[in-house]
């Protein structure tokens, strides 16, 4: 999935070449839940079927349907059109990079410290807002949570080193 | 009658002070999510579920349902004001329902949508209330062989009336039944597809999966279109709802079959989405003013609403009876039951009568209580809409973060919505249906668990679900659902007056 050439009107990736990609993978996902299946025995036990009878023909199921997609997008010729274009795709990168930065660093310094950054940087740099706008919501939604969750609903939270110096 | 009786013993079961309180707070949390893009009702009640294992499991139920029947009316909010449709379901109501907010007939048109929900849930909801004991009652002779057989019929109905490429149904259901298998089979004890990792080991939650697939991917989606939201303004009062109510019984042929689509299309689980076009295409189709659809008429609004309400109230009643789901909220809802500690199923309708029957009350009620609620606060949920996407989109994200995460305080969890989130993103842009895959990942081990002991009481002879005319006939028709779309395929054609492009189930 990467759409990151975006030069001239011909750049990206078509739609047809993301078609035939994901049904390969899909693909290649169904061989490595055939092979597992057969490896811990897909046939017919002493006692009844083995574990690995159901999903192997669920393997193979889902090897022929995704077969038939690809073989498909493969002949069937369309007009050439762009599965996203790269001023969408850049907003989508915007959105996600942050987003697994965001999760990534929870394990460390806790959600509440990680998700209060994370409202910040998007609604500054991508939002513009002034910071009086921007600081309400960036420290009330954590705050918000903290009640909601670890007071109200008694369900703990991840959390940091902020948490631990304030007692929590 | 034993319904009737039974319905009233809901009735005082539900109406206590407490239960009430939950209803009001479901269905305006329910509004809430249905309105804001990246929530919905399949992942609105999952992120809320965490919080719910603490409540006594009829008040919390009667809270989660009441959200998902907020979930629905709201998804109509954005699409006529907004021409956003909310939810998959209410696609086809923007056809009709933005060009009359265009023409400043906003008030006429929610007044209609709101109203005609209402009356399909209600159809539904009686429905249900006669034909669940019924089914329950029945269904209590099946033995694994035709629970097979009817989850068997459930997956072939996805792939013969979901609509879309058959191929990719198929392809993206039979994705969730091998993340179902994933982990400890259960039966063995064997590990299987777990390649010596530990967090595997616990296998796929569809409660992750339905945050990632649907909360995620959609704001990804959202993302890319860059969201200019431009709303018509909403003005609704007294006197536009009572006019526009006036007008309403004379589209009664529309939602009569509307109410009929969606009940039929929620119990054999093709889902509240090609319910509503389904609906839409035939009423365009029938109606004397079928030109005039697409430019603003209120039939046209009246039609597919009808069919998304009953089909999302009527895809409880397989999920309460049988323990299949009908859409994939039920699903979450299923699940729900299973960690409240209920066995969903036949037994249900036996040994939980309280629970039962007082969360068929309280659809009655949350029917009307959120009739009343939405067309009052029609304007609040509009002026939330105007909040811009670069505020209201982190904070979705942040909130489906603490929603994976407090399934089973696991970040690995949280990791994996995001890599679903991705899934879903590229999926819904390459028209691979996801509500397939969340059944199969809820139904995977049971359909597993059913045909495992159906081949051993047959000793592995397929021809069990044969055996019997009842077995024999649940699998006979799922084979001709599955063969539908080849019988059907120039009628689907007139059906759908617009490339449905937009069709997700």
């Amino acid at each position: 999935m990467d759409g990151t050439e975006q030069k001239d009107e011909r750049g990206g990736v078509s739609v047809r070449a993301l078609e035939i990609f994901v049904a390969a993978l899909i693909m290649a996902l169904a061989t490595l839940v055939m092979y597992d299946s057969w490896l811990i025995g897909a046939r017919w036990g002493a006692d009844g079927p083995q574990s690995g009878y159901f999903p192997f023909y669920i393997g193979v199921l889902m090897f022929a349907s995704s077969a038939i997609v690809f073989v498909r997008a493969l002949v069937v010729r369309v007009v050439r059109r762009r599965f996203v274009e790269p001023q969408q795709f850049r907003s989508v990168l915007m959105l996600l990079v942050p987003s697994i930065v965001y999760v990534a660093v929870t394990a460390y310094i806790g959600i509440y410290v990680a998700s209060a950054l994370y409202l910040t940087y998007f609604m500054r740099l991508l939002g513009r807002y002034r910071w009086i706008v921007v600081l309400p919501i960036a420290i009330g939604v954590p705050v918000a949570m903290f009640f909601v969750f670890e007071i109200w609903f008694l369900v703990p939270l991840p959390k940091g080193p902020l948490e631990d110096w304030l007692g929590y | 009658m034993e319904a009737i009786d039974a319905l009233f013993h809901g009735f005082s079961v539900a109406l206590t002070g407490q239960n009430i309180i939950f209803m009001f707070i479901g269905i305006l949390l329910g509004v809430l999510i249905g309105v804001l893009p990246g929530l919905g009702g399949a992942n609105g009640v999952a992120i809320l579920l965490p919080l719910t294992f603490s409540m006594p499991p009829t008040s919390a139920i009667i809270m989660l349902s009441c959200l998902y029947w907020g979930a629905l009316f709201g998804g109509a909010i954005t699409s006529i004001l907004f021409n956003i449709p909310g939810e998959p379901w209410s696609v086809a109501t923007t056809f009709d329902g933005y060009p009359l907010a265009r023409k400043g007939k906003a008030g006429e048109a929610l007044t209609a949508a709101f109203t005609s929900s209402f009356v399909g849930a209600l159809v539904a909801v009686i429905v249900l209330t006669f034909l669940a004991p019924a089914v329950a009652k029945f269904s209590l002779r099946f033995g694994p062989p035709e629970f097979f057989a009817v989850q068997l019929l459930t997956f072939c109905s996805f792939v013969g009336l979901g609509g879309g490429s058959p191929w990719k149904t198929v392809a993206s259901m039979m994705i969730g039944f091998a993340l179902a298998a994933v982990g400890l089979d259960t039966v063995t004890g064997q590990l299987r597809m777990t390649f010596g990792t530990e967090q595997l080991l616990r296998g796929f939650d569809f409660l992750i999966a339905v945050i990632g697939l649907f909360g995620i991917g959609e704001i990804l989606l959202t993302m890319e279109e860059g969201l200019s939201f431009k709303g018509e303004p909403a003005k609704i009062n007294a006197r536009v709802v009572l006019d526009t109510w006036k007008e309403l019984p004379k589209y009664w042929v529309t939602s009569l079959r509307g109410a009929f689509i969606g009940c039929w299309m929620g119990i054999t689980p093709g889902g509240a989405t090609p319910a509503s076009f389904m609906s839409y295409g035939l009423a365009k189709r029938f109606s004397r003013n079928g030109a005039k659809f697409g430019t603003g008429h209120i039939e046209g609004v009246v039609a597919p609403e009808t069919a998304a309400h009953a089909a999302g109230t009527s895809a409880l009643l397989p999920m309460l009876t049988l323990g299949i789901p009908g859409s994939p909220t039920a699903a979450v809802l299923l699940g729900g039951l299973l960690i409240w500690g209920l066995q969903p199923g036949p037994m249900l309708f036996v040994e939980q009568k309280d629970f039962v029957w007082g969360l068929i009350a309280s659809m009655y009620l949350g029917n009307v209580v959120g009739l009343i609620i939405v067309l009052t606060t029609v304007p609040w949920w509009a002026a939330i809409l105007k909040i811009p996407f670069s505020i209201i989109g982190p904070i979705i994200v942040v909130i489906c973060a603490v929603g994976a995460y407090t399934v089973h305080n696991a970040f690995f969890d949280v990791a994996l919505m995001l890599m679903f989130g991705v899934v879903g993103y590229v999926f819904k842009k390459l028209d691979y249906p996801l509500a397939p895959m969340v059944l199969a990942l809820v139904l995977g081990d049971m359909a597993e668990a059913s045909f495992r002991q159906s081949m051993i009481l047959s000793d592995g002879s397929v021809a069990i679900f044969w055996s019997n005319g009842l077995v024999g006939g649940i699998c006979a028709l799922a084979i001709f659902v599955l063969f539908w779309p080849l019988v059907s395929e120039g009628i689907r054609r007139i059906f759908r007056p617009r490339p449905a492009g937009a069709a997700q189930t």
